[in-house]
């Protein structure tokens, strides 16, 4: 069955598949479903581990509960502009592309910032990694997020450059959706920690 | 690597590609070969983790035996323990995945050609990683589960905990890049017509393993993480003093184990189901119930991981709650038994090595089910808990279940991958040799195990009614040694000068056994349409294998590529750098980077 068969340079367009989803898509939606159990679990721990300490600093003595809804306010207004360089992109607003891109991955850099500053400031309160357990859940949980946040601001900045010089046209929409698919998920894990961390103590 | 001139056409796995370079092996993507790194690469772990279970029976020999040190026998039982079932029987069914499913659902090759390279290299280097521990100050001595806080800094100083648990967020990467690869792959790239209950069984086997994998894997990774911090960093998650639990790595780990547990047996199970039709000249009987059994177990096998905890001491509802979570999910399994004998049941049975291998991995799998059941009882399995008892257990549904399942496939596809036969005398011998073998060596273990022998101590007093059965035990595990020979033996004759077979030496159903063998580089010349569980024991299979062998214009394969080996060798040395320091760690890490960026931005097309 030894064939010579000429080989194409084929168009950058997916193969048709068995249900018509995109198959990246799809990777990354197991990916972010492997991410829950990851969450999961470190979430899962903290609230298990809560109120076992028998030293300080605990929770209500050292979180501050408006500086962080601020931080997570802007979290979220970054979901929406990550919303509007996806319209952007489909629509082939190059400008509106990278624009979008670039206010979503400086929201992004306030939210890791404002997280930088809280560490410290919990630090010098005596909240230590090697302390209690309060310690170590809370900055094990939230520092993994915020590496998630900072995995995603460097994707952002990347498509940035790409669409600013032109090689992210329309078509290639789909780079765009699934780094929006990532950034949301962090979103929305950002929610559920806020939550039973900071309102829930 | 942008240029398109893949060698479209040529067939791989001949003599000619094995000798077209290392370079052309490192740079493939194509799923076949990676099928084949991924199978020689286990088969070659599975016998290193064989010697060191060796070296432990030669220890247990006799009582008050000091063939081995203790500390080197805790050694020898955790590195079998993470071998085999890490190096071992995961990456073996891992290379059935990569080699079949593709065939069997009618495509090219993987969703993410790249992606799969990726995931053999970080395997590869994990395994080496591990095994490095051995030369580098002793490897791990706390159990393959590695309980917490036997693994703190205090009890466990050495490196051993360090390259354990590294080594598992390496392999870690390893298989959950897979599990998602399979996971697009079977769900997208099926062939027209090939609804998901079109799907041979091995297929859905697959789909349900890797939806354990990625869900099951991310939960070890958290439990690995704190142990890493704890180690590293000073952190206080296991660590009682500061007012944390160790049951939580428990929690964690078997939360995760037990999955793992079913991530080692369904391809098994998938594969019996391929085999046993074929040599019965029957179809699959109630195929929809084996699947959905299949599907029950995956769901099920999230909810009795404390089974593995009775003697914490949970208390009585929760004991009671996972007591009849596990006899629950006996039920399935012991669904998918009856259909595998209702297969045979009635039909022309032809009993090849394969159909052997197969018909034994049902008995010996009854077996430790058997023996399984039995630990569901809180109230036994306290008796039972850490005695040899549970090692028999084990090894009846690993050893007889997983790796017999595995040889079943082995015979039953090797002609398909290497285009010829294993000898089949030399097969049967392998077979009756190993399977004697297995019964001598394990059976005994129950009646030590029952007599109150502890598991993972290095040696025993006289006297206490154990010498005889480990005596036996021992010889058994010889004779399991000879088998394995025989079988290496049988491989290495038949490579090079088996029989020569043509497409489809077995008469089989599914879509593999449609097109040549070995398979050309692209598989199907002509994608096929489906319209049967068995298409090819339809009244129109002639026409289809005429046609998916038909070329019918240009085929459009992948180029080959180094860059999933580099970020590989990025990520290897990145985590390596945690023990070796961070003249590892930095340019491991911007290897890696390059390696991803440069991955991402290389055209695929």
């Amino acid at each position: 069955m030894a064939v010579a068969a000429a080989v194409h340079p084929a168009p950058h367009e997916e193969h048709p598949t068995s249900t018509g989803l995109s198959s990246r898509k799809m990777l990354f939606w197991a990916f972010l479903g492997s991410e829950c159990m990851f969450f999961g679990s470190l979430i899962a721990t903290y609230l298990v581990y809560r109120g076992r300490d028998t030293v300080g600093p605990h929770p209500h003595e050292v979180l501050n509960i408006p500086f962080t809804s601020f931080s997570a306010f802007v979290l979220l207004m970054s979901s929406l502009t990550m919303v509007l360089a996806l319209a952007a992109c489909q629509h082939g607003d190059r400008r509106g592309t990278a624009g979008w891109l670039a206010a979503t991955a400086l929201l992004g850099m306030t939210f890791v910032g404002g997280q930088c500053y809280e560490f410290t400031h919990f630090f010098y309160d005596g909240l230590k990694l090697q302390g209690n357990l309060f310690g170590c859940t809370f900055y094990v949980l939230t520092g993994f997020h915020g590496t998630h946040v900072t995995i995603g601001v460097i994707w952002l900045w990347t498509l940035f450059t790409l669409a600013i010089r032109g090689k992210l046209p329309q078509e290639k929409s789909l780079d765009v959706e699934i780094a929006g698919l990532y950034w949301h998920f962090v979103d929305v894990v950002w929610i559920a920690i806020f939550t039973l961390i900071y309102l829930i103590q | 690597m942008a240029t398109t001139t893949a060698p479209v056409g040529v067939a791989t796995g001949t003599r000619t590609s094995f000798a077209a370079g290392v370079w052309s092996w490192i740079t493939t993507v194509d799923h076949k070969r990676i099928g084949v790194l991924y199978g020689v690469t286990a088969f070659l772990f599975f016998l290193i983790g064989g010697l060191e279970a060796l070296l432990i029976r030669i220890q247990l020999a006799r009582p008050e035996n000091t063939f081995v040190s203790p500390d080197f026998y805790n050694q020898l039982f955790t590195m079998h323990g993470t071998t085999m079932i890490f190096l071992a029987v995961m990456p073996l069914s891992a290379s059935f995945f990569n080699f079949i499913i593709p065939l069997q659902i009618g495509a090219r090759d993987v969703a993410f050609p790249r992606l799969n390279a990726f995931s053999y290299w970080v395997f590869l280097l994990g395994g080496i990683f591990l095994n490095l521990s051995f030369f580098l100050g002793g490897a791990p001595d706390t159990g393959w589960f590695g309980y917490s806080n036997l693994t703190s800094k205090q009890f466990s100083p050495g490196h051993g905990v360090d390259f354990w648990a590294i080594g598992l967020q390496v392999l870690g990467i390893s298989s959950l890049a897979a599990a998602f690869n399979f996971i697009v792959t079977i769900i997208n790239l099926r062939a027209p017509g090939m609804k998901l209950m079109r799907m041979p069984v091995f297929a859905w086997m697959t789909l349900v393993t890797a939806f354990l994998i990625i869900l099951a894997f991310p939960v070890i990774t958290v439990a690995l993480v704190f142990l890493l911090f704890d180690r590293f960093v000073g952190t206080n998650f296991y660590v009682p003093a500061s007012g944390a639990d160790p049951v939580l790595w428990q929690h964690l780990f078997w939360l995760f184990g037990h999955p793992e547990v079913y991530i080692l047996i369904l391809p098994a199970m998938g594969i019996v189901s391929e085999v046993l039709p074929t040599f019965s000249r029957k179809p699959l009987f109630g195929y929809p119930v084996v699947v959905y059994s299949g599907i029950f177990i995956g769901f099920m096998g999230w909810g009795v991981w404390s089974h593995h905890m009775f003697s914490v001491g949970l208390g009585p509802i929760a004991d009671s709650f996972f007591a009849l979570t596990t006899m629950l999910i006996a039920i399935p399994t012991g669904v998918k038994i009856f259909n595998w004998i209702a297969t045979m049941w009635g039909g022309r049975v032809e009993l090849k090595t394969a159909m052997l291998f197969a018909v034994g991995f049902i008995a010996m799998f009854i077996m430790g089910g058997l023996s399984g059941v039995m630990h569901a009882s809180p109230p036994a399995d306290l008796q039972q808990t850490d005695t040899y008892f549970v090692v028999a257990h084990i090894h009846y549904v690993l050893f007889g279940g997983a790796i017999m399942g595995i040889f079943a496939g082995i015979y039953y596809w090797f002609p398909k991958i290497t285009g010829r036969l294993l000898d089949e005398r030399l097969g049967q011998i392998h077979f009756w040799l190993n399977i004697i073998a297995l019964n001598v060596t394990f059976f005994p273990m129950h009646f030590v195990g029952l007599l109150g022998m502890p598991r993972r101590v290095y040696t025993y007093a006289p006297g206490l009614g154990f010498d005889t059965m480990n005596m036996i035990s021992t010889v058994g595990v010889f004779a399991i040694v000879i088998a394995t020979l025989v079988f290496i033996v049988n491989f290495l004759r038949s490579v090079r000068s088996g029989e020569t077979t043509g497409s489809d030496p077995w008469g089989g159903a599914t879509l593999e056994w449609a097109i040549p063998s070995p398979p050309p580089a692209y598989n199907f010349a002509s994608i096929p349409t489906v319209h049967s569980v068995h298409p090819l024991w339809e009244a129109d299979a002639s026409d289809l294998i005429k046609d998916v062998n038909r070329v019918r214009g240009p085929i459009h394969m992948p180029p080959s590529s180094y860059w999933p080996a580099v970020a590989a060798l990025g990520i290897a040395l990145l985590m390596s750098g945690m023990i070796f320091g961070w003249w590892f760690g930095i340019p491991g890490l911007l290897i890696m980077l390059v390696g991803l960026y440069s991955w991402a931005f290389e055209p695929c097309h």
